[in-house]
């Protein structure tokens, strides 16, 4: 719900997206439309170019064609920074945490874009300055509580068990106070009872009014908790719908559930 | 976990060593370095330490220039090869701007701005050029943008050579000669007194170049600024700005993803290492009382990189240590390796190795001519036996600690609190 009370239906517009490296067409035509707080999947078999879709979204990479609008608004070719600071937020299949730094300052990192304090509060460190670090420094520690790794808020980002490294991405991801979190199969080399609490945690972001874009390999995973699903295969659409209207869908059962059934 | 730290037993945090309080040991025994080094030097001289003074005072640009390169390739992990052109730009601002040269350019009009504006306008204008040559190079990779940076060094003392007598725009610069006569700071009254060496009196106006007073007052002077620097950076550091440069060195698109923007960061640390240099060109400018291109070639940029890597990138303390050692080694070790080798020579019965004789030109000049190699060698072996730098940050040196970063969880709080 946004402040003045509307709740614009779709949060994020894929609209005829296409990305093309060389000859290679890693997402052909894609489109689809996240609404405003759901759960919603992206799923694939590797190489399918979830990963690519992610990147064009946050503005690693341009589209080739096509438009993509956020709140409504065209993002398309966009710098990341930017719109990581319109309110997409996201982390990386490969884990990428600022290693040597602690995962306070991981979180207080993914502050930044929200922390006011110029060059002269910095340089004599004023009482703003002051006040805004401590206040975000507060708030960082809540985040950590908030996906569980609080006690390690003080070791360093590589330290940290490769459990832990998901939550500290995530915990970053949100520091931003995104509307739009997109998650690059965060429960990757977990076991199962880890990938249940992902996906409790999953559950609770969006309790806390953020709509969640999820890639995930493994389809069971995701089945339980979307509300919606996209699949792609070979970078195209191939189906799109609620889990069991996917689950059930030829093409899907072919391209996807066919090779591990 | 954290390790069991009891804080209130100081003792034994000292010899542990933690982080904080290496730093604090290397703050505290600069402090009392710097209080009695002017005693020192008069004692061990006789009462002329007015030379030892003067030199430290030197060093101390060198500490200035170290610090505002390490915000460059310590914070931010930008490898800039020529620091030295910032250098340059603060120095001929000040030489400009304060004495006679302009009156024989096409401007025909000379100023004598006053230093302590001209201090800032120095550190403005080296920014300004900072961000300049920052804007379309810091797109590039850090090899590339290492390659820009040393064309940039060699351009600006060439610059400068150039717009002498006889350049087609008029003489600006005093060419080779440089530019001499330099104003030196004044302040309109000021208290001399055992500080400077002198009995206590009020002096108006306070020229700093009198005799009665100088190096003295230039030696409190470039202190005071090396101080506010360190605070300043230090707070940089703590801030915001200074964990988006940590984040950036280690990770962009992680960064960018954050939300930063990491051109923009990066400028930034460009800019504000500029201006260090050319808050130190000014002080260097006065000091000297001449400037010239010469001054400012790329073995001053090398040998400022040298002091940040050697000292240990990223750590304040450190790298002011590393600027001390550099400038010993260079001024002093180097400058004196002749005559010691001649001494030692005497001193163990080779004496005739100090005759010349063809194919030898003595000992004394040989040793002159290996200066470098010395200088080489020296850095070689310190970089072997120290490879993370003589007192590091704590990031670099758990990097280069080969594998203990892996077995050890370490708590960082020391260092981030």
């Amino acid at each position: 719900m946004t402040e003045d009370g509307t709740t614009p239906a779709t949060i994020l517009d894929v609209d005829h997206v296409t990305k093309r490296f060389g000859g290679l067409t890693a997402i052909d035509d894609v489109s689809f439309s996240i609404r405003t707080g759901e759960i919603f999947a992206l799923i694939g078999p590797n190489g399918a170019g979830k990963t690519t879709l992610f990147n064009t979204i946050t503005g690693l990479y341009k589209p080739t064609a096509g438009m993509i609008r956020f709140r409504q608004r065209d993002i398309t070719g966009l710098k990341p920074y930017k719109i990581a600071d319109l309110g997409i937020a996201r982390t990386f299949q490969q884990i990428r945490l600022f290693s040597y730094m602690s995962a306070l300052d991981n979180v207080r990192i993914g502050e930044h874009p929200r922390m006011h304090a110029k060059l002269w509060d910095a340089l004599f460190k004023t009482r703003y300055a002051r006040r805004e670090e401590a206040r975000v420094t507060e708030r960082a520690n809540q985040l950590l509580d908030f996906v569980g790794i609080r006690p390690q808020a003080h070791n360093y980002a590589r330290n940290l068990p490769y459990g832990s490294q998901r939550r500290l991405e995530i915990a970053r991801a949100l520091a931003g106070d995104p509307k739009l979190l997109l998650l690059d199969e965060p429960a990757a080399g977990a076991n199962p009872q880890e990938k249940r609490e992902l996906m409790e945690l999953v559950e609770r972001i969006r309790a806390q009014g953020i709509t969640v874009l999820l890639i995930e390999h493994d389809m069971k995973v995701v089945m339980g908790i979307s509300e919606r699903i996209v699949v792609l295969d070979y970078g195209e659409k191939i189906a799109e719908g609620k889990p069991q209207e996917v689950r059930t869908d030829p093409r899907v059962i072919e391209a996807y559930l066919g090779k591990s059934a | 976990m954290s390790r069991p730290l009891p804080r209130n037993d100081r003792a034994m945090r000292w010899a542990m060593g933690t982080f904080k309080d290496r730093n604090r040991t290397i703050y505290t025994l600069l402090v009392i370095g710097v209080l009695l080094w002017p005693s020192i030097a008069d004692v061990t001289t006789g009462g002329s330490g007015n030379h030892l003074v003067s030199t430290a005072a030197d060093a101390g640009i060198y500490v200035l220039l170290a610090i505002g390169l390490n915000v460059v390739v310590g914070f931010a992990g930008l490898l800039d090869l020529g620091y030295a052109a910032f250098f340059a730009i603060g120095a001929y601002t000040y030489g400009l701007l304060a004495s006679g040269q302009l009156s024989g350019s096409p401007l025909h009009h000379e100023f004598h701005l006053p230093f302590w504006v001209l201090i800032l306008v120095a550190m403005f204008v080296a920014a300004a050029f900072g961000a300049i040559l920052g804007a379309p190079t810091l797109r590039l990779r850090g090899d590339y943008l290492a390659i820009v940076t040393l064309g940039f060094g060699e351009i600006v003392p060439r610059v400068f050579r150039f717009l002498g007598a006889g350049s087609p725009i008029g003489n600006w610069t005093g060419g080779v000669n440089g530019i001499s006569a330099i104003d030196s700071p004044h302040l309109p009254a000021f208290i001399s007194g055992p500080w400077f060496g002198t009995s206590i009196q009020v002096v108006s106006p306070f020229d700093f170049s009198d005799s009665n007073w100088a190096p003295m007052d230039y030696y409190w002077l470039i202190i005071l600024l090396v101080a506010i620097c360190i605070v300043l950076v230090t707070n940089l550091y703590n801030s915001r700005l200074g964990r988006a440069w940590m984040a950036v060195r280690e990770d962009e698109v992680a960064a960018a993803a954050s939300g930063i923007n990491t051109v923009a960061i990066k400028l930034l640390a460009f800019s504000i290492g500029a201006s260090f240099a050319g808050f130190a060109g000014c002080y260097y400018g006065a000091k000297l009382s001449l400037v010239s291109s010469e001054n400012f070639e790329f073995i001053v940029s090398v040998s400022i990189l040298i002091m940040v890597v050697l000292g240990g990138m990223g750590n304040i303390p450190g790298v002011i240590v590393g600027a001390l050692t550099i400038y010993i080694v260079q001024f002093f070790v180097l400058t004196n390796l002749p005559d010691y080798a001649v001494a030692l020579s005497n001193l163990v019965g080779l004496g005739f190795l100090n005759q010349s004789s063809p194919g030898w030109v003595g000992l004394h000049d040989e040793v002159q001519r290996l200066n470098y190699i010395v200088f080489g060698l020296i850095l070689v072996v310190v970089m072997l036996l120290r490879p993370q730098g003589l007192f590091p940050s704590r990031i670099r040196e758990q990097e280069l600690e080969k594998g203990t970063a892996e077995e050890a969880v370490f708590d960082v709080r020391e260092a981030t609190d």
